[in-house]
């Protein structure tokens, strides 16, 4: 099974890393090939096709703000269902590519333990054990897994409506569609947050596909020394010595 | 005279702020609630109320259904709001009862479609206590069906739109009685204000009751809806799931009052004050950056921090 996804994906990946291409200069690392691009903006796209599209029917006040952008209320609702597909499909081809990355470890426990620190910006470098993906990313990740097998049963059930399922299952499903909206919705601030402004540097991992080494070094060193091969702390030290020295130069 | 009889409205689906015409207490006019009767005792099953109500709404043929009952299909449709639903019902003592009654939409005072709603304007309640769909703001998502404890709005494939009886609320706006009233050759439909029509049922119960021997006849206007303004005499009103499933106790789902008026506002408020927190820590915290950044000034000795 494991291995059948794999090579699913690695075809996937060769597939479309000859259709595109990854802009990786000196002193940066590739971080996510052509494929993975593709399908987070494609997730992208239809998480928000299918935000915007829900939002009116969520709330009356916003009734009037979101559905014309879909031309009216009706086409607001006959379009919603096939942006939520798009979007399950889309991602879960995102979760068979970040299957592996995403398994939770010991060291994310303890990394959720911490999270105050991350917070408040006392926690500089990331601990030596944070890989490809650090505890919160993959929490997020696994968010969304539950969020949208949620988003996918309730909103089949709503789609298709109370002459099938009843009116009670109809009435708990958009209770329960409406939360993971909710939770998704405060994810995703989170998230665009973190990888553009929050953490510079990050959003070109999503565009051209490369951060800098530096980058790798300060927010996942295990994935660092994965694939340079060097030893994170000992990279960043030189770098800070580096910059000590060009200091006084000036 | 008859523009002083025009529909006040007085609920409306996912309407924020007031309703245009007035607050309660200061209408545009005086209207009573009005209310039809539906005697099924003197109800003989002819369904003239069926083809007045297809002919004055203008509806296409609707194919009828033969399924050894005098029903002319197992339930109304988008295109067929008045129907007669017909049980044998088997008495303990063996003998046999024919029920007929009428099936349209009730026109509840708290009125379930409209809660459940979310189109602003699809659904309204005049103050004459008629529920009425307005097809140009419906968009077709169907929870109105699972707001409605009687099963009566239904979906137009075509159309993407839900279609129910209005109790001829164009008829009844310039003073006219619905169709059905009209053709009824019984006179086991009545129309006319709520308090009368109450009266007139409750007379017709204790008739039932003293005279002929129902000692269960009573009137069905359900409390838990806040009543209906289309109100049945039944034989026995005990049990009005014999009448063709009509509830002893018709529920609107809870969701639709709690998490659409109180919860959404609230976590909507919740979500906002998230997107805050979020500026503020850019503001006040600020960005983690790949280090080594440059150091704070005090300590710019080389001191890793």
């Amino acid at each position: 099974m494991a291995t059948a996804v794999e090579s699913f994906d690695d075809k996937a990946r060769r597939a479309f890393d000859k259709i595109g291409k990854n802009d990786v200069y000196a002193g940066e690392l590739l971080r996510h090939p052509v494929y993975t691009r593709f399908l987070h903006w494609m997730v992208a796209l239809f998480f928000f096709l299918a935000l915007f599209s829900g939002f009116g029917v969520y709330l009356p006040w916003l009734f009037r703000w979101f559905t014309p952008i879909f031309g009216g209320g009706a086409l607001s609702r006959s379009m919603h269902p096939w942006f939520g597909l798009g979007f399950v499909v889309f991602f879960g081809l995102q979760v068979l590519n970040w299957v592996v990355p995403m398994r939770w470890t010991q060291a994310d426990t303890k990394w959720m333990r911490n999270i105050r620190k991350v917070i408040s910006g006392e926690e500089k470098l990331e601990p030596p054990e944070t890989g490809f993906f650090n505890a919160g990313q993959k929490l997020q990740f696994w968010e969304i897994v539950g969020g949208s097998l949620v988003f996918l049963i309730t909103g089949i059930i709503l789609w298709i409506g109370a002459g099938t399922f009843g009116r009670w299952t109809v009435a708990g499903s958009y209770v329960l569609h409406d939360i993971s909206a909710l939770i998704m919705l405060g994810g995703i601030f989170v998230h665009i947050y973190l990888s553009t402004i929050g953490e510079p540097g990050t959003f070109e991992a999503m565009t051209r596909g490369a951060v800098s080494e530096a980058w790798a070094w300060t927010f996942h060193p295990a994935w660092y020394k994965d694939v340079t091969g060097r030893d994170p702390q000992q990279a960043h030290d030189e770098a800070r010595r580096r910059m000590n020295a060009g200091e006084k130069r000036l | 005279m008859s523009d002083r009889r025009a529909l006040q409205i007085k609920q409306m689906s996912a309407h924020p702020g007031p309703i245009p015409g007035g607050e309660p207490g200061h209408e545009v006019q005086r209207e009573f609630e009005v209310c039809k009767l539906v005697d099924t005792t003197t109800c003989i099953g002819c369904k003239a109320c069926e083809v007045a109500c297809v002919e004055w709404n203008d509806m296409p043929f609707s194919p009828t259904t033969f399924d050894n009952t005098y029903q002319t299909m197992p339930e109304t449709r988008w295109n067929y709001w008045n129907l007669i639903k017909f049980n044998e019902h088997v008495r303990q003592d063996g003998t046999v009862q024919w029920l007929m009654r009428k099936d349209q939409c009730m026109h509840c005072a708290d009125p379930g479609c409209l809660r459940a709603c979310p189109a602003d304007g699809a659904i309204v309640q005049y103050a004459n206590g008629i529920v009425d769909f307005q097809q140009e703001n419906c968009i077709g998502c169907e929870f109105c069906a699972s707001g409605c404890p009687f099963d009566i709005p239904k979906f137009n494939q075509t159309t993407k739109k839900v279609y129910k009886c209005s109790l001829c609320s164009d008829r009844v706006g310039q003073g006219l009685e619905p169709a059905c009233i009209k053709a009824c050759p019984t006179g086991c439909l009545k129309f006319g204000s709520k308090d009368d029509m109450k009266f007139i049922a409750n007379e017709r119960a204790t008739q039932l009751r003293d005279k002929f021997g129902f000692e269960h006849a009573g009137v069905y206007d359900p409390s838990s809806i806040g009543g209906t303004h289309v109100i049945y005499v039944l034989h026995d009103a005990t049990q009005p799931e014999l009448y063709g499933g009509l509830p002893s106790n018709p529920q609107i789902p809870w969701s639709y009052t709690i998490w659409k008026w109180l919860a959404k506002p609230v976590l909507g408020t919740f979500a906002l004050f998230g997107l805050l927190g979020i500026f503020l820590h850019y503001v006040m915290v600020g960005p983690r950056r790949p280090q080594p950044e440059p150091l704070p000034k005090e300590d710019a000795s080389g001191h890793r921090g």
